[in-house]
């Protein structure tokens, strides 16, 4: 691989995973739902890049971890745009956008003060109720929030 | 596979009979018994939870139960009232309910005398209660509370009231209420009146009514008016109705139902405010002169002000023989819940 000094080249990924298309607004939210500061491999982070899309975008490279399917659609919830390219070998493999799961279980936190789900241990759960706005219904207390508001449980 | 597509080709003219005995088979040894495992689908937790059939169901037994009020169909039973909030009137009717029927009570009325105070989860509470009891009908300060009980018992939960969340067994009472002044629950004109924002019993019954074609006139100040998505749900199910600031003449005239709620002043973030709004709706004895002869006026209580004193011995006053309709309703309930129907026995 070349590199010109006036740009700093990214090495592209033998074996990963790379999230693409976040809105740039959600990136650092994406980042902290992945736990991926906690990880020991190489990871590429890159925010405000130019999208023919949406303006600006995020994009996130992560090497030699594959996520599980149900970690990756949490992203969804605050970055329902994001495409997600397996790479093996250097060749994607698997391409595909994340996808809202009908409940999400465990991932967002109440915002009502005297929702049950704040006060015993026990795991939140959101029913999706309308999917273009991200709008989520706590199923406790019937709480509404939308994917942007919502506080993403570490 | 291949000894399953030679079976599946001895069919009668096209008919699987194969598919056909697997669909039977699945249905006895899958459907039913997750059916009957599930006892605690009886649970009522929110008005929501069912549906016109079984609404009008509750309010049939509810009127069995006025006229048969004591026997003894739950002899043997016993009902837990777990009350982790105090709430002396729900308590006695729920209680009233019990004993007319020949079930023994168990429970506490305040969470401090309850584990709950030595900082017991609620799921073990529940959990505990469960082992004694084949009912539990609970109140709790926590909304959502009664949700998650269903979820960690086989035992059927009865709502009594979570936070500001649900009270469905107060809305039966209403519904019924209406139903009986009224003779029909179909096309009626209610007016609810004071803090349609907060309050509960507004939305509630908004929800329950839903299926009866009313029109709905909402009296408030545009601090406590009705929320936004309680109007949606009436535009969804083309449903008539007006929002007021002014609780006028015409409206109450026009109306089959006033149901009147209370105005409370920690709601309002500015004292001024409270002090402005607090008699706009006030209810007086001198403005049901014109009002139709069937008007009945209903408040889940307790009432501050917002009903004067001198409409009390009108007959068109019905917030004190409304209480009375909460133990036929309570009734309704809890046999519902325990798979007991009275007008078979």
């Amino acid at each position: 691989m070349t590199t010109d000094k006036k740009e700093l080249a990214v090495a592209a990924l033998r074996n990963g995973t790379v999230i693409d298309h976040i809105p740039s607004d959600a990136l650092f939210r994406a980042v902290r739902i992945l736990g991926i500061e906690g990880m020991e491999t190489s990871v590429t982070i890159g925010n405000n890049l130019t999208s023919e899309r949406f303006g600006k975008k995020g994009i996130i490279k992560v090497a030699d971890v594959e996520f599980p399917e149900d970690v990756l659609n949490r992203i969804a919830i605050i970055a329902p745009t994001a495409m997600v390219n397996i790479i093996r070998d250097y060749e994607v493999v698997e391409k595909r956008h994340v996808s809202l799961p009908d409940t999400l279980v465990g991932i967002v936190r109440c915002g009502n003060p005297k929702c049950i789900t704040n006060h015993e241990p026990m795991a939140t759960r959101f029913d999706v109720v309308d999917r273009n706005a991200i709008a989520i219904r706590c199923h406790y207390c019937g709480h509404s929030t939308t994917g942007t508001d919502a506080e993403i449980i570490q | 596979m291949a000894s399953y597509f030679r079976r599946t080709k001895n069919t009668c003219a096209g008919f699987d009979f194969l598919h056909l005995r697997y669909y039977f088979l699945r249905y006895y040894f899958v459907t039913l018994p997750i059916i009957f495992t599930h006892m605690n689908s009886r649970s009522f937790v929110a008005i929501d939870d069912i549906n016109k059939a079984e609404m009008l169901d509750l309010l049939d037994r509810a009127k069995y139960f006025e006229e048969h009020p004591n026997s003894k169909i739950l002899d043997g039973r016993v009902v837990a009232t777990l009350f982790f909030e105090p709430s002396t009137r729900t308590r006695l009717s729920f209680e009233t309910a019990v004993n007319r029927l020949g079930g023994r009570v168990i429970g506490f009325s305040d969470a401090s005398t309850s584990s709950t105070s030595k900082g017991e989860t609620l799921k073990d509470t529940i959990k505990m209660v469960a082992n004694y009891a084949d009912i539990i009908v609970m109140r709790h300060f926590l909304e959502g509370a009664a949700r998650y009980a269903t979820e960690v018992t086989e035992v059927p939960v009865v709502n009594a009231g979570d936070g500001a969340n649900q009270h469905p067994s107060q809305t039966m009472l209403d519904l019924y209420s209406i139903l009986k002044t009224q003779g029909r629950l179909d096309g009626l004109t209610i007016t609810m009146v004071g803090d349609l924002k907060y309050g509960r019993t507004v939305h509630s019954l908004l929800m329950a009514l839903r299926f009866f074609k009313p029109v709905f006139n909402f009296v408030s100040s545009p601090e406590l008016a009705m929320p936004e998505e309680y109007l949606e749900v009436c535009r969804r199910e083309g449903i008539e109705f007006h929002c007021h600031t002014d609780f006028s003449q015409d409206v109450i005239n026009s109306s089959d139902i006033l149901y009147m709620t209370r105005v409370q002043r920690e709601r309002f973030s500015d004292a001024m405010e409270y002090e402005k709004v607090k008699n706009l709706y006030t209810l007086r004895n001198a403005m049901l002169a014109d009002s139709k002869p069937t008007l009945r006026i209903l408040h889940p209580l307790p009432r501050v002000n917002e009903i004067d004193r001198d409409v009390d011995d009108n007959p068109k006053a019905y917030y004190f023989e409304q209480a009375r309709n909460g133990v036929f309703a309570r009734q309704a309930i809890l046999t519902r819940a325990l798979g007991i129907d009275p007008r078979k026995s």
